[in-house]
């Protein structure tokens, strides 16, 4: 077995110097009939090439989005990684090293979690962010929780443009913590006003979470709505999916968000079939201490040198036990390793260019989608993802795409299997991996299958 | 003003009705470096033994209880800023509530200075 | 060390400033063509143009350069002897990494229609099988996205599963010994915990934990092998007796790695315990995740997992079970109604970790994996009979170890602590083992060198902290002050605890003279 570097001689000697008789003896602890003597009933091992032979033979079962064009978003969106991501994140000081617990020999992942927390901090124009979370459905439930510990409330108002997904994963966090989750179902039709969301605060309302873009890709100043919470003493969460748009929309501190959390997987990390993600979460000073998760910050060391440890570590598990702001322990540093490098990669014009891209190519998509019958552009506003309306069932009309080798959009109804009003629309991203003639291929298939 | 000690490691300088509430000299160094105070608002209602605040160290949360009951009127606000007030001055700067007692009988629970050093010197042995 | 360099730099160990301290603005690491001039529809919410993010510009070389220059300031497992009990830090192979990245595989977006992943499926419904089997149990819910969110997810499981008996129970039994993500995560989801004393022998009163039965306990959280290292020889019987008082049995399965197909933990009479792929199967640990935390489940509490789910129906077909279709799909195909709790993940878990635990455990094979549990016991237990006569190792006369040696600081020179023992293994060359964890020892040291590891690796290691712990006792005050040889000094903690910065600012310049 290649793994294993124990020989049969050094066992035989290292139970020797142990003084047991056989391997077994270590066992004797095992309740009667509970150690197995023999292997259990899978297959026997096998060499790599075997496995990677293995592996191929189900990765050819499946149609990726590299080998078809893809309109795929709704919380995921496939971007380009640059070679240098994979390169770093590959190298074993990286991806061989644990929490750094020791930092006088983690300095490297202590860095760049520091760098990361200022990256998050400025993308979303917020004072502080943490060393990430699991994804941005976690960070979203997260928020809720920390927003009802600061407020000392138990109510969460989620706005209706949600993904349903976030919703969902809120939901399970709250339901055995008294905390109730209010709030009305989206439309891609209906965007909720202020007013409308103003009139869910009540002095009992711990937050209120809207998303930017909006799981149906529109954008919103949400300036009003933070004022209207504050004056009631909630806290405005603002959620967000697409990590790329703070290139080219306002940024959510502006509004006057007190949280800011949502999905990175944008920045430098493989779509992957959904995960591993990276939730990115950041807040304003005030309420750091209420903050989930790990925390780097920067200090010195005994020579005065600057250095960095984990730290504000009374809020965790290990510390805190029952008592902590949440029982994360392990969360997502190589994906965040992934998005630093490709924001340092990026830079200011870089990121810049980068949303500004994304959004000319789903204009070049709505302004194409837009000439083809039986499709109408709902959205006012967007992004680089928006609700198309069509004139057939659109979880037909993404098989019949997907017939024709594209993959042409996410149907509302698989978000929301329950809604029989939404059964005609479909969610379409595109984004810098996007051309013109992914685009021309999919108004031509789309005007086919609506014929 | 008389001073009188709990065996929660917590000083009371009794002025009226008002207990000015800190932790004592011998809390301050087992905790070692503080580096956080969580303080109650004023006007909150506590009850004897209920969470009054969290002193924190490094690696360590440690809740700090109400010694009698009654209602905060006071918090030191300067640790918000200079947590090591604690350990500077534990017993004087280093303050962390004012509370208004609402039995005055629950003070005759608690230790004189002689019988809180007894008390901490019982706990070494 | 008189001699200061010019730089700060020492040979190979070098400085390196923050990113945003070396970028300039009109620089960038990426290409991008230039957007065709549209018309905007970002509905008046377009960054103002002149407004700074703040991010700073680099080339790719710089970059690069950047990145490799912090890698070499972190110790891997690929650096040397990385023996953190309870992290299991074995050997990550490469061609796990290799497959994960895949096309068809890696490129997959999670909302494509089923039709176009049924090699996705098949794969989580592959890796869900060799953990079934491993476990002896029914059921697992593959999407917690770490050995935390696992917890989470069992004792959400419980809580649904008791809500649906009608039953109020709420108090959870947790040994005083287990990890802090347990007591966390029982709060979390509505109990209170009633910690369980341990035996002089390291593992949890039977009688304690006996008396503290009743009808309103929920459950116990119990980690087995323990996180003292030792296997709970009364396991059953608390199983037993939880399940007699009406109450489950969750496992914290963080320490599988020394029971992997030796063991099924069926047979021991779990309900639910959590699998930290990142742990036992050899998913990288990546400086702090991602991890992932499939959870079994037993017969009581299957119908309550999380959504989504996979099943393979009669004609072979793995499908996705989401949301509002799964009671329907559980009625049709399986003939029971689902109680889900709920969803825990954003999509379907983590699945470039489903890859990379199943690549590990198809190239051991169910012969190689019953060899990594007793390597890793072997290994463990070799560390523990070669450090006790220098170290006090508080359960070494109640038997064999499993896969981790516990050790206490009792017989050090006054003034000396674990902490300098780590850190003066540092100086030598090793990641020290955990420090400080379990609670119940005092200055515990917990010794875990998984089955990865050679003998020769092994005796260098006990070399170094027999080296180690002789100085401790002997009182050399260098220790105190170690590590010397490490890029950084000990770091002051309680400056960034009491003003923490945890993000770079430019720094003010000083206002130019007029």
């Amino acid at each position: 077995m290649r793994y294993l570097p124990l020989t049969q001689a050094d066992r035989a000697s290292m139970l020797e110097t142990i003084g047991a008789g056989s391997v077994d003896d270590l066992y004797c602890d095992v309740p009667e009939g509970a150690l197995l003597k023999e292997p259990v009933d899978l297959p026997h091992h096998l060499g790599e090439m075997q496995v990677e032979r293995d592996m191929a033979k189900l990765a050819a079962k499946n149609m990726g989005t590299a080998s078809a064009p893809s309109f795929l978003g709704a919380g995921a969106y496939r971007h380009h990684v640059p070679a240098t991501v994979d390169y770093i994140i590959q190298r074993g000081e990286f991806l061989t090293a644990y929490t750094p617990y020791q930092p006088e020999i983690a300095q490297g992942t202590l860095q760049y979690l520091f760098e990361f927390q200022t990256q998050v901090a400025s993308i979303t124009n917020m004072d502080v962010a943490n060393a990430s979370m699991w994804d941005g459905a976690t960070s979203c439930a997260e928020a809720v929780l920390m927003a009802c510990r600061a407020t000392r409330r138990k109510k969460a108002v989620l706005s209706g443009g949600l993904h349903p997904h976030y919703r969902e994963v809120t939901e399970t966090y709250c339901q055995y913590s008294d905390t109730q989750v209010a709030g009305r179902d989206g439309h891609p039709e209906h965007q909720a006003t202020a007013d409308e969301l103003d009139d869910l605060i009540d002095d009992q309302t711990a937050c209120v979470v809207v998303q930017y873009p909006d799981v149906f890709g529109r954008l919103d100043d949400h300036t009003k709505l933070a004022e209207a919470c504050h004056a009631k003493g909630a806290l405005l969460v603002v959620v967000f999916t697409e990590a790329v748009a703070f290139g080219a929309i306002k940024s959510p501190g502006s509004f006057g968000a007190d949280i800011v959390c949502g999905e990175g997987q944008s920045i430098g990390n493989a779509l992957g079939y959904g995960g591993p993600y990276v939730g990115l979460f950041a807040t304003t000073s005030k309420l750091v201490r209420q903050m989930p998760g790990r925390l780097c910050g920067e200090t010195v060391d005994q020579d005065g040198k600057r250095g960095f440890v984990l730290t504000l570590s009374t809020r965790e598990q290990h510390i805190r036990r029952e008592k902590a702001t949440s029982n994360i322990c392990t969360n997502s540093g190589l994906c965040s390793l992934a998005f630093t490098v490709h924001m340092s990669l990026l830079g200011e014009d870089g990121y810049r260019k980068l949303a500004a891209i994304n959004h000319e190519r789903a204009v070049k998509t709505a302004d194409a989608l837009e000439g083809v019958a039986g499709v109408e552009v709902v959205n006012d506003s967007f992004f680089n993802e928006f609700t198309v309306k069509l004139s057939k069932p659109a979880a037909e009309v993404v098989e019949a795409l997907v017939a024709r080798g594209i993959m042409g959009g996410v149907p509302l109804s698989r978000l929301y299997p329950n809604r029989d009003d939404l059964g005609a629309f479909m969610l379409v991203a595109a984004t810098e991996t996007n051309t013109d003639e992914d685009i021309a291929a999919l108004a031509a298939a789309l005007k086919e299958v609506l014929a | 003003m008389a001073k009188k000690f709990s065996k929660e490691d917590e000083w009371l300088e009794i002025d009226g009705d008002v207990a000015t509430v800190g932790i004592t000299d011998h809390a301050q160094q087992a905790l070692g470096d503080i580096v956080y105070v969580e303080l109650p608002e004023v006007g909150k209602k506590l009850a004897k033994d209920g969470d009054a605040a969290v002193v924190e160290s490094v690696k360590a949360a440690s809740d700090v209880y109400a010694p009698v009951d009654g209602e905060i009127v006071e918090a030191n606000e300067e640790l918000d800023a200079n947590p090591a007030l604690v350990n500077e001055s534990p017993e004087n700067d280093g303050w962390f509530f004012k509370i208004k007692i609402t039995d005055a009988s629950q003070l005759d629970d608690l230790m004189d200075e002689a019988g809180y050093k007894a008390f901490v010197e019982g706990l070494e042995d | 060390m008189t001699f200061q360099t010019h730089t700060g730099n020492r040979g190979l160990v070098l400085e390196e400033k923050l990113i945003f301290e070396q970028g300039e603005a009109g620089r960038s690491g990426v290409d991008l063509p230039d957007p065709a001039p549209v018309k905007s529809r970002l509905g008046g919410l377009a960054r103002d143009e002149n407004s700074e993010i703040g991010l700073p510009g680099l080339s790719e070389p710089q970059v690069v350069r950047h990145f490799t220059r912090l890698s070499q300031k972190n110790f891997g497992i690929d650096s040397g002897f990385f023996p953190l009990g309870s992290c299991t830090m074995k050997h990550n192979p490469r061609l796990n990494e290799k497959v994960a990245r895949l096309p068809g595989i890696a490129d997959l977006h999670p909302m494509q229609p089923e039709s176009t992943v049924q090699g996705a499926l098949e794969l989580m419904d592959q890796c869900a099988h060799w953990l079934l089997v491993l476990t002896g149990m029914p059921a697992v819910a593959m999407s917690p996205a770490s050995g935390a969110q696992g917890e989470l997810c069992g004792m959400m499981a419980i809580r649904a599963a008791l809500d649906a008996r009608g039953e109020n129970r709420r108090r959870v039994l947790v040994p005083e010994s287990a990890h802090g993500t347990n007591p966390a995560t029982a709060a979390a989801c509505g109990f209170t915990v009633d910690s369980i004393p341990a035996t002089a022998d390291g593992r949890v009163d039977l009688a304690a934990f006996e008396a503290k039965l009743g009808d309103d306990v929920a459950g116990i959280m119990l980690t087995n092998p323990n996180t003292c290292g030792l296997f709970e020889r009364d396991v059953r019987k608390i199983a037993d007796l939880v399940h007699a008082a009406g109450g489950y049995f969750y496992c914290d399965g963080a320490n599988f790695n020394a029971i992997v197909g030796r063991v099924r933990p069926a047979d021991l009479g779990v309900d639910a315990m959590h699998i930290n792929l990142h742990k036992t199967f050899s998913t990288p640990h990546g400086g702090g995740g991602p991890g992932s935390g499939p959870v079994v489940l037993s017969e009581a509490l299957a119908a309550f997992g999380p959504l989504p789910y996979t099943a393979r129906t009669k004609d072979g077909v793995v499908h996705l079970v989401e949301e509002e279709q799964a009671d329907d799909f559980a009625e049709e195909h399986f003939g029971g109604k689902l109680q889900s709790f709920g969803r825990m993940t954003a999509f379907h878990g983590q699945m470039g970790m489903y890859t990379r635990a199943l690549a590990y455990m198809m190239s051991h094979g169910a012969d190689g994996l019953k060899q990594v549990a007793e390597d890793a016991v072997l290994n463990a237990n070799y560390m523990l009979r070669s450090l006790e006569d220098v170290l006090d190792a508080p359960f070494a006369d109640s038997g064999p170890c499993m896969h981790e040696a516990l050790f206490s600081d009792k017989g050090m020179a006054e003034g000396f602590s674990t902490l300098d023992i780590a850190k003066g293994l540092i100086d030598e060359g090793y990641h020290p083992m955990t420090v400080y964890f379990p609670l119940v020892v005092h200055g515990a040291m917990l010794v875990e060198p998984t089955e990865t590891e050679s003998k020769a690796a092994m005796d260098e290691f006990i070399g170094a902290l027999r080296s180690v712990a002789e100085r401790a006792k002997a009182g050399d005050e260098a220790l105190k002050s170690a590590p010397h040889h490490a890029p950084r000094r000990r770091l002051d903690e309680t400056q960034a605890a009491r003003k923490p910065v945890l993000v770079w600012k430019e720094p003010e310049l000083p206002v130019a003279a007029e």
